[in-house]
């Protein structure tokens, strides 16, 4: 579904990503890790067009999409922050969202899984940090596209929000979707993510799955297995 | 883009700092034509704070609602929608919220003294045209450097210092290169130099429009002389059309290779 060849970025003299070469195939749950600073972000990012590498090209279904936009058609993205124009209110958001898809999306059942049926009329200045984010997930996932990127999806919810995220992406992946995210919560990358990429200073250190990643580093768990590249890293 | 615009236009109608700006011309212009009790010396002594206020509150609101809408940006660049669009909506959105709540802030009290009936309607409306224009330039300035300075303090410096520059500084080292060149003949470098600052090319067109010697200065003296008052005031509306472009221009050309 999505082929990263030779993607290069830097900021300013700061060497973001080097030379990354990665293919993600349909249907699968692909977790990125790394230690922060590593590069996960602008590696998403690169994907949805927002960062523009200096060189390499990302295809997805075979079409380059570098300076394009119709790509994003079939991707739904949850950002890192979420912060929106502080005068509208939750549900001019959520039209403006579906004015620009120009099709309906089902948002009423996730405004209903999320409980923010009391915010829909308030403005979004007024709202807690965790329920921008509840508000930023049901923008992501109220259409049904192929293809789900989520960058630390989280950040800031509470317990019941996050088991109710966490069966969303479990039903979406059930579908066939194709999911890539990043998180620093190892559980969650245990239970839902087939297959793990490693970055590490801007390389690609490992990718395979987390039964092959933990017997890379002779761990127990994904949380051991990681501090054990980091320290070893760190000592070479 | 219409979507865009039509969505950052809302949001910032509905603002606060919109409001208040629209008070404050409601109040300045209102006490003026109290006071003076002429719609013409209204008009002359609205367009000296026009002149300085709106290139200003552009400025500010420009590069403010650039960094303060980051994030939101990079909401809707993940969407299906080209970036052009994205970026000309919001300046769009921008500049049209903003000549809104000057248009009304000046012009409801105009209309309340009659000036649809009077004869200085075209005079009145010279003034609103350079203003609207002064907005859109300096919004897209600052946009523009919003855009091309991650650097917040940075951005908002030299947003500031162009304002600075364009509103304080030109005319005073342009005064003084007159003073020093005064044995050359310079009329056409006054021309030149005046082309390059939409501030004094506003301040010419009110002064061209209303016909007042006393008020036009040596630059808008020379610019009568040389252009004549009908093609002297195409010339200027021309010349700050061209100053619309130029940082729009800048916007798309950013907008197209900025990392979000």
């Amino acid at each position: 579904m999505i082929r990263i060849t030779d993607v290069q970025k830097s900021f300013n003299r700061n060497q973001v990503l080097k030379s990354v070469n990665l293919e993600i195939t349909p249907g699968s749950t692909t977790a990125i890790l790394g230690p922060n600073g590593s590069g996960k972000t602008t590696l998403l990012k690169s994907i949805l067009g927002l960062v523009i590498p200096q060189k390499g090209e990302v295809y997805f279904n075979g079409k380059p999409t570098v300076g394009k936009w119709e790509h994003r058609k079939q991707i739904a993205y949850l950002p890192q922050v979420a912060r929106f124009p502080e005068n509208l209110k939750v549900n001019e958001l959520i039209q403006l969202v579906k004015d620009i898809r120009e099709s309906p999306g089902d948002e009423r059942t996730l405004i209903e899984r999320f409980s923010l049926e009391p915010f829909l009329n308030k403005s979004l200045r007024n709202l807690s940090g965790g329920t921008r984010q509840k508000v930023n997930v049901v923008l992501a996932f109220m259409y049904d596209n192929p293809l789900i990127i989520l960058d630390e999806p989280t950040v800031g919810l509470d317990p019941v929000a996050l088991i109710h995220l966490k069966e969303l992406i479990s039903r979406e992946k059930a579908k066939g979707k194709t999911i890539l995210l990043t998180t620093h919560i190892m559980s969650v990358v245990e239970e839902l993510a087939d297959e793990i990429v490693f970055l590490l200073e801007g390389k690609i250190y490992f990718q395979g799955s987390l039964t092959e990643m933990n017997a890379l580093s002779q761990q127990a768990d994904l949380e051991h297995s990681i501090a054990q590249i980091l320290i070893k890293e760190a000592h070479v | 883009m219409f979507k865009i615009l039509k969505y950052s236009f809302f949001d910032l109608i509905r603002s606060y700092w919109s409001l208040t700006y629209m008070l404050f011309y409601l109040i300045v212009t209102s006490s003026l034509l109290y006071f003076s009790g002429d719609l013409l010396k209204g008009i002359i002594s609205l367009s000296s704070i026009i002149l300085i206020l709106t290139p200003l509150i552009g400025t500010i609101f420009g590069i403010m609602y650039y960094y303060n809408s980051r994030d939101f940006t990079e909401l809707l660049l993940a969407q299906p929608i080209r970036r052009k669009a994205i970026f000309m909506g919001q300046y769009l959105g921008l500049s049209l919220s903003l000549s809104s709540s000057f248009l009304l802030g000046t012009g409801l009290p105009f209309l309340f003294y009659g000036i649809q009936v009077s004869g200085e309607i075209w005079n009145f409306f010279t003034l609103l045209l350079s203003g609207a224009l002064l907005t859109c330039i300096f919004t897209a300035f600052a946009y523009w450097i919003g855009l091309a300075h991650e650097n917040r303090i940075k951005g908002f410096g030299l947003a500031i210092v162009l304002w600075l520059l364009l509103a304080l500084i030109y005319d005073g080292l342009f005064l003084l290169s007159l003073v020093l060149f005064e044995e050359y003949p310079i009329e056409k470098l006054a021309i030149g130099a005046t082309l390059f600052n939409p501030i004094d090319l506003s301040r010419i067109l009110v002064m061209l429009k209303l016909d007042i010697s006393a008020l036009l200065g040596y630059t808008g003296a020379v610019f009568k002389k040389f252009f004549g008052t009908g093609l002297g005031i195409s010339c200027s509306i021309s010349a700050l059309i061209i100053w619309v472009i130029i940082p729009v221009t800048g916007i798309l050309v950013k907008g197209r290779k900025k990392d979000f």
